[in-house]
């Protein structure tokens, strides 16, 4: 089950998972944007196809939804994104259920996911399909060689967390807090008692929802995570640029610059890790 | 009454599509729902009936409808709900959810809505039972539905305003459930129809089968035996299961789920809009705010926006369980436009000095069109009383020619 490209991006330390929402605030900057990424260290990118109706996000990729979307992105455009895109990382494609379902003349996720292998997608993170109902496209992503990641709440425990942990593939999700996404000014500590619970499982645990600095990332990589997720610290980036009528070359470079903060606090956290404690 | 079934589905449509966070939520619902409303733990449908009848009003009467009746030559029967206390149907949902919550344990109450229907309902029952609750609303809805704003406020509700997308129900869905994957530990969001992941439109479907409950006995005494049809409007399809639910095995009783046909039932693919809110005549199955059903969404899956002139119809889902009912055959989708509705809106002002809701008045603008199609027995849910649309029904009323309207000029003029 799964994809070796994502485990290889999490071997040898801990990883910088980046988030954008792909063609915010349209498809050429964009294209810049994801590559400015790489530059800055990026080990795996979460591409965000955008959904009308994006329950588990806070304004800052609300609005960047609402971007993408009025730039004229459809799950084709998405698949032609990813195949604009000079990268060498890894990508997965970040959206919701409906539109994987929905997409091409057969019924349910199997052709989205053949689409997505055809043009090198990775794997996929859908919010909104917990593991109860996650069947179906995970035999798809098991025909196709694609992995499919869950995130666990803070709320999750018990037989969910088995539940999930018998499904999921590449990288585990940990939601570093409850609510929606959203850059906060502080760490959560709930990650930690997280990452305890989820200790015995055998997969690499990532850690998203709030992180906005190096520093962050440090204490959260310190604290135990194979790996960071950053989506709106990032977002807000482009927001801005967008709002200033910033130059495009600009606002990649300050995200690319952001990047490289966000990818060496990962390494200071990952050096500062007793030896025992890295993954091997 | 219709199948209950465990794992949330309705044939292939239901299930839990949330977000992780909200998932154990659901769980300890879930369990909550089969103790105490399956199995009346601790009496908690004792209670809930209790509250129903010395609160809420109940039972609501089931009027024999004279001018209407001779009108169409058949025997027109009208379910009051439009009397329940605050006016709709809503209550009967609200009331069992707050209770609910109480019984869990919870410390504080979220609810979305769209004609302000539901969140006066829930405001009420909020204070009812003492439990904080905020509210969250479209700001074009804000801007419909004034009274039943201010009637949430004087409850103790906060009203939260949602300015994402077109401002409507289908927004405040969506921010709603945010909040609730926020602070879930301590707080019950009540949804406000048969919609949303398992349980909850089992669970909105048991509190309002009040409604069927009632109006097939009040029928059974009224006439000796059932009505030939029963007509509800549908937007989520709340009144529409509550109506239909104890009928639902009587099979020679017709059920028609009537939806807003807005101004038309062609669709602009390209801007995103459908200009009605006819997704079980139009729409197709998809997923959307926890469950899969019937959905107006474009060819790539993006849920539309939805149009009606009633705001509590103004959605661009329908229950799952309401959208089986209507695949199997049980349950007739039809729908009627903007036009057809107002214009019974005034006409059953007046012949039955009962001024309804816009959403109800679909269900009478389908009456007028086929009443010789329905039997010579027909029950009508007046889902709601339309002192809340009196704002928009002027406003809408003055861009037609509404030839049973009351002389707007001189409305507009002052008295
Ligand atoms: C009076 C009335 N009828 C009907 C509806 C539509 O909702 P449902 O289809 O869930 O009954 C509303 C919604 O606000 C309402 O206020």
């Amino acid at each position: 089950m799964g994809n070796p490209a994502l485990d290889a991006a999490f071997e040898g330390g801990a990883a910088f998972v980046p988030y954008l929402a792909a063609g915010d605030p349209d498809f050429d900057s964009s294209v810049e944007y994801v590559e400015a990424l790489e530059r800055g260290g990026a080990d795996v990118i979460e591409l965000g196809l955008p959904f009308s109706e994006p329950i588990a996000e806070g304004p800052t990729i609300q609005n960047a939804v609402v971007r993408s979307l009025e730039g004229g992105m459809t799950p084709d455009r998405f698949f032609e994104f990813v195949e604009a895109l000079d990268v060498d990382v890894p990508l997965v494609c970040m959206t919701y259920y409906n539109l994987i379902y929905r997409y091409g003349a057969e019924e349910g996720p199997r052709p989205f996911v053949e689409k997505a292998a055809e043009v090198g997608l990775s794997g996929f993170v859908v919010p909104d399909l917990p593991a109860e109902e996650a069947d179906p496209l995970r035999e798809a992503c098991d025909e196709f060689g694609l992995d499919l990641v869950f995130i666990v709440a803070p709320t999750t425990t018990g037989d969910r967390l088995d539940r999930i942990m018998d499904r999921v593939s590449g990288y585990v999700y940990v939601q570093a807090r409850l609510g929606v996404t959203g850059a906060q000014d502080d760490v959560s500590g709930q990650t930690a008692s997280s990452l305890d619970r989820l200790s015995e499982y055998d997969v690499p645990k990532a850690v998203g929802f709030g992180i906005k600095t190096g520093d962050h990332a440090e204490r959260i990589v310190a604290g135990g995570a194979d790996g960071i997720i950053v989506g709106s610290a990032l977002v807000d980036i482009v927001a801005e640029g967008h709002e200033n009528g910033d130059d495009v070359g600009a606002v990649a470079s300050r995200l690319e610059e952001k990047a490289r903060e966000l990818k060496q606090g990962a390494e200071r956290g990952f050096a500062q890790r007793a030896p025992e404690a890295e993954r091997t | 009454m219709s199948e209950t079934t465990f794992d949330g589905k309705f044939g292939d449509y239901g299930g839990q599509y949330v977000p992780e966070a909200l998932m154990p939520a659901i769980e300890e619902l879930n369990d909550a729902y089969q103790r105490y409303v399956l199995e009346n733990e601790d009496g908690f449908m004792d209670e809930f009936r209790r509250r129903l009848r010395d609160f809420g009003g109940r039972p609501t009467p089931t009027q024999h409808a004279e001018r209407l009746s001779e009108r169409y030559g058949c025997e027109v029967y009208l379910k009051r709900e439009d009397l329940l206390h605050g006016g709709a149907h809503k209550l009967n949902n609200a009331l069992g959810q707050v209770l609910l919550a109480k019984y869990m344990g919870k410390e504080r109450i979220v609810a979305e809505t769209g004609a302000g229907q539901h969140g006066t309902a829930t405001a009420m029952a909020a204070a009812h039972l003492d439990m904080p609750c905020e509210v969250y609303m479209g700001e074009r809805d804000i801007n419909r539905q004034r009274p039943n704003v201010f009637r949430m406020r004087l409850n103790g509700s906060e009203v939260n305003p949602v300015t994402v997308g077109r401002g409507t129900l289908k927004e405040a869905i969506s921010e709603t459930m945010r909040d609730w994957a926020t602070n879930v530990e301590n707080t019950h969001y009540v949804i406000g129809s048969v919609v949303g992941p398992h349980p909850f439109p089992a669970m909105v479907r048991d509190f309002q089968s009040v409604i069927s409950e009632e109006a097939r006995a009040q029928m059974r005494e009224k006439t000796d035996g059932l009505p030939d049809a029963v007509l509800a409007c549908a937007g989520g399809g709340s009144n529409t299961m509550g109506a239909f639910a104890e009928f639902v095995d009587d099979e020679g009783v017709g059920l028609y789920a009537v939806e807003a046909g807005g101004s038309s039932l062609d669709v602009d693919e390209e801007a995103g809009v459908a200009p009605n809110s006819a997704s079980l005549s139009t729409g197709s199955e998809g997923v959307l705010h926890g469950a899969r059903t019937k959905l107006l969404q474009d060819g790539d899956g993006q849920i539309m926006e939805s149009h009606s002139v009633s705001s509590g119809l103004d959605y661009a889902g329908v229950g799952p369980e309401l959208a089986h009912l209507v695949d199997e055959g049980r349950v007739t989708a039809v729908n009627v436009d903007d036009d057809a509705a107002l214009t019974a809106f005034h006409r059953l002002s007046q012949l039955e000095g009962v001024i309804p809701a816009l959403e109800t008045a679909h269900a009478f603008a389908y009456l007028e069109e086929h009443a010789d199609e329905l039997g010579e027995t027909v029950l009508v849910n007046v889902s709601g009383r339309g002192d809340k649309d009196l704002e928009s029904v002027i406003e809408e009323t003055s861009k037609r020619d509404i030839d049973i309207a009351p002389d707007m000029d001189a409305f507009a003029g002052g008295f």
